[in-house]
């Protein structure tokens, strides 16, 4: 339990805590500015500051921390992915969050569950098969279960899916877990200020100006910073941002929804994901049951929710749990996911001097949170990119060398 | 239920068609850089804003463009591409 609990129960007084400083007007200059007041930004941030000292940093958030694609997720954390280096990297992240709620000193609800990907088909066992194997050999505890280990972890799951599509097996991941989404953001950005970085919500970039090919300054709605480093981790406005400064990518955007139940007792202890029904499903500390689907299948920047969304869920989601059918949804949402084509992230230095990407996290992005902040803070300290993140980095497209991470997408995008 | 309008078939539910991405042109493989194709091959225009897409209404087998807004999702107007256009 965190400390700062219990001296709270103990004092006599019971001031709201501030997570961290107002900011108001930003400084003329700072060494690094982060662009976007999300997970992976306020990580970077706070990695910054206590792995490499560097504090003059300003974190520009447009609208308010942990706002965007941070707090709509549905706060799956897992490393059971397909390639050697998405695995390695993804676990590092686990391990991560796992003393994260300590060394933010902040609960994050984080929870270890265990996670099923279940099989309906030969050739999706074919994948699970190939995925455990991968896992393994990084070292990471995945293998293949059938139907009577999953019956045993989750009786209430209707095994035949209503007759439609049996499962015959999954691939059981045991450090699947799930954690307090926006509680990250938060933790990380009083960790950051604790150290001296400056947050700036409601501060929105207009421009990004490079000279010689260097980037020399931003230009906000709330004036002009000059700093030769800038970090973009905006996810779903990477285009956007992108743009200002003529980067060529392949992020294109699509909105990923998801929505909650009402609360019930606890009776989902684990996390189920089912690739052929296009569903994920757990249920949080709330009691809600958190599930999602598929990407939306075409291009748009809005997070607008659709009864489309949720009538093909819960048809699937009823599939596996038919006594669902009472139960009510009560609040749905879209995120903007910005995704690859080889559905890895774009991690690291670009052709422009000083200007950092932190992109193409799809729907992948809450998982690898604290692991993508180390990362980009070593890579913005040292001007390199560490070895865990180089098959990460934006010239693999122009090299052909893509990572093959699409069998891992936790449903069939 | 969101409706588009097929050049064919007229209005129809969005259900029946099926999204083929933005309107592009090739560079010629034979005189391109490989630069130059890997870009194509890979990066896209992800800014939002009016778009020249690909749409399919699929119960008709009919390939057609779509003038779209991405941010509102407003379609502007929905035409077949001339013959000529497609031997690019």
């Amino acid at each position: 339990m965190p400390l700062r609990l219990l001296k709270y129960a103990i004092s006599r007084e019971h001031p709201a805590p501030r997570f961290f400083r107002d900011c108001v007007e930003p400084k003329k200059t700072y060494d690094v500015v982060i662009i976007g007041g999300g997970g992976h930004g306020l990580a970077a941030a706070y990695y910054l500051a206590k792995d490499y000292g560097i504090t003059n940093v300003a974190v520009l958030e447009k609208g308010y921390i942990g706002g965007g694609n941070t707090g709509r997720n549905t706060t799956i954390i897992r490393s059971n992915y397909l390639t050697p280096e998405g695995v390695k990297f993804y676990d590092a992240s686990v391990k991560i969050y796992e003393g994260l709620s300590e060394e933010l000193d902040l609960n994050l609800f984080y929870s270890n569950r265990g996670h099923f990907t279940l099989a309906h088909t030969e050739s999706a066992m074919r994948t699970m098969r190939w995925r455990a194997e991968v896992n393994k050999h990084v070292g990471v505890e995945s293998y293949v279960v059938g139907p009577d280990e999953i019956s045993k972890a989750c009786p209430q799951l209707d095994i035949s899916c209503s007759g439609q599509a049996p499962i015959i097996g999954a691939l059981y991941h045991a450090p699947g877990s799930v954690a307090r989404h926006d509680g990250v953001a938060w933790g990380y950005a009083r960790g950051a200020d604790q150290f001296g970085v400056e947050i700036f919500q409601n501060t929105e970039v207009t421009r990004i100006d490079v000279k010689g090919g260097k980037v020399c300054g931003v230009q906000t709605n709330n004036g002009y910073i000059s700093t030769n480093k800038v970090l973009s981790a905006v996810a779903g406005f990477t285009p956007r941002i992108t743009q200002m400064v003529d980067l060529q990518t392949p992020i294109v955007i699509h909105p990923l929804q998801a929505c909650v139940t009402e609360p019930m007792k606890p009776w989902l202890d684990t996390i189920l994901v089912s690739g052929s029904l296009h569903v994920y499903v757990s249920q949080s500390s709330r009691g809600e049951l958190v599930m999602g689907s598929s990407l939306d299948p075409y291009e748009m920047h809005s997070t607008r929710s659709s009864l489309d969304f949720v009538e093909g869920l819960t048809s699937h989601i009823t599939d596996m749990f038919p006594f669902l059918s009472n139960v009510k949804v009560v609040r749905q949402w879209a995120g903007m996911a910005d995704l690859t084509p080889d559905f890895a992230p774009i991690m690291g230095k670009t052709p422009i001097e000083g200007f950092y990407l932190d992109a193409g996290w799809g729907t992948w992005g809450f998982k690898a949170t604290p692991i993508s902040g180390k990362t980009m803070a070593e890579t913005i300290a040292r001007d390199m990119a560490p070895d865990l993140i180089k098959s990460f980095r934006l010239s693999r497209f122009e090299d052909y060398e893509l990572t093959g991470e699409k069998g891992a997408a936790s449903v069939g995008h | 239920m969101k409706l588009l309008q097929c050049p064919v078939n007229g209005i129809r539910p969005l259900s029946e068609f099926s999204y083929g991405g933005e309107f592009r042109t090739m560079p010629d493989p034979d005189s391109c850089t490989d630069q130059q194709w890997a870009a194509y091959v890979h990066y896209r225009s992800g800014a939002p804003g009016y778009k020249k897409e690909w749409w399919y209404h699929m119960p008709s087998g009919t390939w057609f463009i779509a003038e779209r807004n991405t941010i509102t999702d407003k379609v502007s107007r929905t035409y077949l591409l001339p013959k000529m256009e497609v031997a690019v």
